[in-house]
């Protein structure tokens, strides 16, 4: 039973918004989409759920076709970014309502319905607001109806736009690992978009990175976070420091920088840009360096420096504040790096929607 | 001053428009001279009467016929602008098709033709030899000098009502809802069933009750096509003129206070249930 996807293209007038999406989601897992505003998440996920069609492409769930169904026909549950509850009627007639709507004969009774709307109010926290109109409630209570209305009908797929969008920080944080728990008791394939980095790393079995109407990297978590496959992914995450530097024998080489820390990788000589996090460079103190402290701003706990060689090249890193003590504007300094990832200089980008293999001994549970 | 800033816990609250003293002065003078005057001298007039005698021309047979005319055909006509309008409401807003904006603009011609033009012209398509007359005449059904016709010429002057009073809901109406129930399994005359009709219901009975209430007063289009037989096609305010022109000034204002009561009381009802029905919808 899974969901594949291939092929999938759509486009509103002259703008293509999905580019061939391919990607295909076994049972039970939770897939993040994560990527810049306007990238084609929110068009993918209604296509899906079958308020959207595409122009081409294939779209199947358990070897059949989805394309040919409509939106009531494919069991699904959608929550949307902005909750969408119906304002006429109580929390109660929300969570019942895709049982109310079933034909006469697949309908449970009244008291049946009423157990599991029951049920499902104990589950999301919310028994006391039975009652409630959709107004009376905070947006946390609201979302958690919504997700109560999209499970009550025992969806084979879970689909979530944002979710948590337009919550506080620490009600996010909360329903974020509630939503783990209930995926993981539902049993649902569950799709969510999001454009909060820590949101998809913290929450999905797999993380689907899209620019531009295209995929860009599909991987776990920690994979893609460690080894972005494109340098649109690696800007994405962080890995906002860019230097052109010089291939030789698998090794990168720049003036200035001890980039003895990478590994070895298979790249052809010449050309290259290294792309870093400013966390993973450390700037040590050593006379003959070409790099010159220009600036030490704190922010706290972290050392925000500066450095910069004689061409002007300016180099940003992240320390923590006890291991930056030793250091002073206008000291000369080489850069020590970490980690980061290389491409080769000129390598078409974002043309390779890369899956990349999860190779950790110790999977996640 | 001192009480209220006492008695609201102290501190007066800010407002956001300066100016208010002045503004809820002039409505209320305006108010008060263009629409409770008028109203209140009518109703002192209906006192002046005396209950034995009021209630002695109210139910007089041929003030009786009329009413009774006046009401069943006007609820006529409100049955039919309720489903007309809803439905012209519908497909202005949820479809685009060429000619929709000239259609969106007809919908305004009842309310801005002289409702005399509009008698004469429906009259003049109904009779025996006009177009429709010429179709229903020979089914048996005639139009012209009977209460069809009062409905008829009552249902044109008020179906704007209806349409501009649901079409801006129908247009805020936020897809996302009908999208969620068609994703909840629901079939398309369920979501317009169990979603979007709840949702215009209380304009759509404010719409419909004004319809009412205007057609309640329809005087220029009816009089022309309804024929104005006493005790057969004879409307109400066209009796409350003849009283006038008869100088019985109080049969005049019985008939025309009646009118009035049926009108607010139907109005006092559509809001109440207007504000039962959205009491726990606004949004926080
Ligand atoms: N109905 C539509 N008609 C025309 N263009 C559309 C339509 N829906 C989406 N688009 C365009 O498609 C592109 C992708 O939209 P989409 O909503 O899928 O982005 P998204 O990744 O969800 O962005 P966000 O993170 O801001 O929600 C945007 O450029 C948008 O303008
Ligand atoms: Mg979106």
């Amino acid at each position: 039973m899974s969901l594949a996807i291939s092929h999938l293209a759509r486009r509103f007038g002259a703008t293509e918004v999905l580019r061939g999406i391919e990607l295909e989601v076994p049972q039970g897992e939770l897939i993040a989409l994560l990527g810049p505003s306007g990238s084609g998440k929110t068009t993918l996920l209604r296509i899906i759920a079958g308020l959207d069609w595409p122009d081409a492409g294939r779209l199947s769930f358990d070897g059949t076709d989805w394309l040919a169904k409509s939106a009531a026909e494919r069991r699904i549950g959608f929550v949307f970014q902005h909750y969408a509850l119906f304002p006429h009627m109580t929390m109660r007639d929300n969570i019942a309502f895709g049982l109310t709507v079933l034909p006469r004969a697949e309908r449970p009774g009244k008291t049946q319905i009423a157990a599991v709307v029951d049920g499902l109010l104990q589950f999301l926290q919310i028994g006391g607001l039975a009652d409630r109109y959709p107004a009376e409630l905070s947006g946390g209570q609201r979302q958690r109806v919504a997700l109560g209305r999209a499970m009550a009908t025992q969806p084979r797929v879970l689909l979530l736009d944002e979710p948590f969008g337009a919550l506080d920080a620490q009600v996010r944080r909360d329903l974020r690992r509630w939503l783990r728990g209930v995926h993981d008791s539902a049993g649902t394939t569950t799709i969510f978009v999001t454009h909060d980095q820590e949101e998809a790393f913290e929450l999905a079995d797999r993380v689907v990175v899209m620019n531009g109407g295209i995929i860009e990297q599909i991987g776990h978590p920690d994979q893609i976070y460690d080894h972005p496959a494109t340098p649109f992914v690696a800007r994405f995450l962080g890995l906002t420091v860019e230097l052109p530097v010089t291939m030789h024998t698998g090794r990168a080489c720049a003036a200035g920088l001890d980039l003895t820390g990478l590994p070895r990788r298979a790249i052809a000589d010449g050309a290259a840009t290294l792309f870093l996090r400013p966390a993973d460079i450390r700037p040590v103190p050593e006379a003959t360096a070409p790099f010159h402290v220009t600036e030490i701003a704190s922010t706290g706990a972290l050392l925000r420096i500066v450095a910069q060689d004689a061409a002007g090249c300016r180099i940003e890193s992240e320390v923590p504040r006890r291991d930056g003590r030793d250091l002073a504007v206008g000291q000369a300094v080489s850069l020590r790096a970490a980690a980061g990832q290389i491409f080769p200089t000129g390598a078409p980008i974002g043309a390779v929607p890369a899956e990349t293999p999860y190779t950790l001994k110790e999977a996640r549970p | 001053m001192m009480a209220m800033a006492v008695a609201s816990g102290g501190g007066r609250q800010r407002r956001v428009l300066p100016g208010f003293g002045l503004t809820m002065g002039l409505t209320l003078t305006y108010v008060g001279i263009v629409v409770l005057l008028p109203v209140i001298a009518l109703a002192l007039k209906g006192a002046e009467i005396g209950p034995v005698r009021f209630w002695d021309i109210v139910t007089a047979p041929r003030t009786l016929a009329a009413l009774r005319l006046t009401v069943t055909a006007a609820a006529l006509a409100t049955v039919f602008n309720a489903f007309y309008g809803l439905l012209m409401a519908w497909i202005l807003v949820r479809y685009r098709f060429p000619g929709r904006r000239l259609l969106d603009a007809m919908m305004d011609i009842p309310f801005a033709l002289p409702t005399a033009v509009a008698g004469l012209a429906l009259t003049a398509l109904f009779s025996e030899n006009g177009w429709y007359g010429q179709v229903l005449a020979p089914a048996g059904i005639s139009v012209v000098y009977t209460i069809w016709g009062v409905a008829v010429a009552m249902s044109f002057t008020s179906i704007p009502f209806v349409v501009r009073t649901v079409q801006p809901i129908l247009e805020d109406l936020d897809t996302s809802q009908e999208e969620a129930a068609r994703t909840l399994g629901a079939t398309p005359f369920q979501v317009f069933s169990k979603v979007i009709f709840p949702a215009i219901l209380p304009s759509f009975l404010v719409g419909a009750t004004i319809a009412f209430a205007r057609s309640l007063g329809e005087f220029g289009a009816v009089i022309f096509i309804a024929g104005n037989l006493p005790m057969k096609t004879e409307i109400a305010s066209l009796l409350a003129v003849i009283r006038l022109e008869e100088y019985d000034y109080n049969g005049a204002a019985a008939i025309a206070l009646t009118l009035v009561a049926i009108a607010m009381a139907l109005l006092v009802l559509s809001n109440w249930l207007q504000s039962r029905l959205t009491r726990r919808r606004v949004p926080a």
